[in-house]
């Protein structure tokens, strides 16, 4: 009998390879792959918000030159 | 606000508000940018340049985020970040062919000439986004994955009470006056930036 029980233990399928499932991310229905991607729009809004601010600093500055001649 | 349960999507639907929009005020504001450089091309008018080029820079990056959307979705439900799937690579063969046309204004010094091959580009990239985003996907040759193609569970035909219309039309309406908020943003400041290099 124990001999049986470890021949079974041993015929033991191999671990399959760790497969992604409901985790994380997929979590409840995949909802926050949807807050992921207000977060991905909020930081891009921010990023190109930040490039105007930039651009509107050099005009800024290109002004006090201008005035100062 | 309740939303169909749906295979593959889940809740991820309502993504719809979001990622779906972006494409929506991308498109919109380069058709703005298209009827612009036409005007250009028929009455050459610097203001006219200055607008059409300033609304395509700021599809370009409404297009951008809706690829960054986009590929995080594929990588929880398709499992990777980009898959060759036709809707993907025709989307990002769109935002290349405006990527070009940023290439293509900066590689050139004189302004008029500058304003004119632009215009000429960018009717070409119009034809381009619209063949590969509207089209190329839709073909029944191509297959797409993409939620709404290839008998893929959209919205549209499973939105039977119509409550997420009531989310969606309004939404589309806010993206679009943002969008335009931004554009008449970078096309004020780009008017001022010019009238300053003029004195």
């Amino acid at each position: 009998m124990f001999l049986l029980c470890s021949v079974f233990m041993q015929a033991q399928p191999v671990s399959n390879p760790p497969v992604e499932m409901a985790d994380g991310m997929r979590s409840d229905g995949k909802i926050y792959v949807v807050v992921g991607v207000l977060v991905i729009i909020l930081f891009g809004v921010f990023a190109y918000l930040m490039s105007i601010d930039r651009k509107v600093s050099r005009i800024e500055k290109n002004i006090e030159e201008l005035s100062k001649k | 606000m309740p939303v169909p349960a749906l295979e593959i999507l889940h809740e991820t639907i309502r993504n719809l508000y979001f990622h779906v929009c972006m494409w929506f005020s991308m498109m919109f504001i380069l058709t703005v940018s298209l009827v612009y450089s036409l005007k250009y091309l028929n009455k050459p008018n610097e203001d006219y340049d200055i607008i059409a080029s300033q609304s395509s820079y700021t599809g370009l990056m409404f297009g951008v985020l809706g690829l960054a959307t986009g590929s995080l979705w594929a990588r929880y439900t398709w499992g990777a970040w980009w898959t060759n799937d036709p809707k993907l690579n025709g989307a990002a063969i769109a935002l290349l062919s405006y990527f070009a046309y940023v290439v293509l204004r900066n590689a050139m010094d004189d302004e008029q000439k500058r304003a004119r091959i632009s215009a000429v580009y960018n009717i070409f990239a119009y034809a381009m986004m619209m063949v590969f985003i509207m089209i190329y996907p839709r073909l029944k040759e191509v297959d797409s994955l993409h939620p709404g193609n290839g008998g893929n569970p959209g919205f549209n035909q499973y939105d039977l009470d119509s409550h997420m219309r009531l989310v969606f039309y309004p939404a589309v309406i806010g993206w679009l006056l943002l969008c335009s908020w931004i554009a008449s943003i970078n096309i004020r400041t780009e008017r001022i930036k010019r009238h300053l290099a003029n004195q």
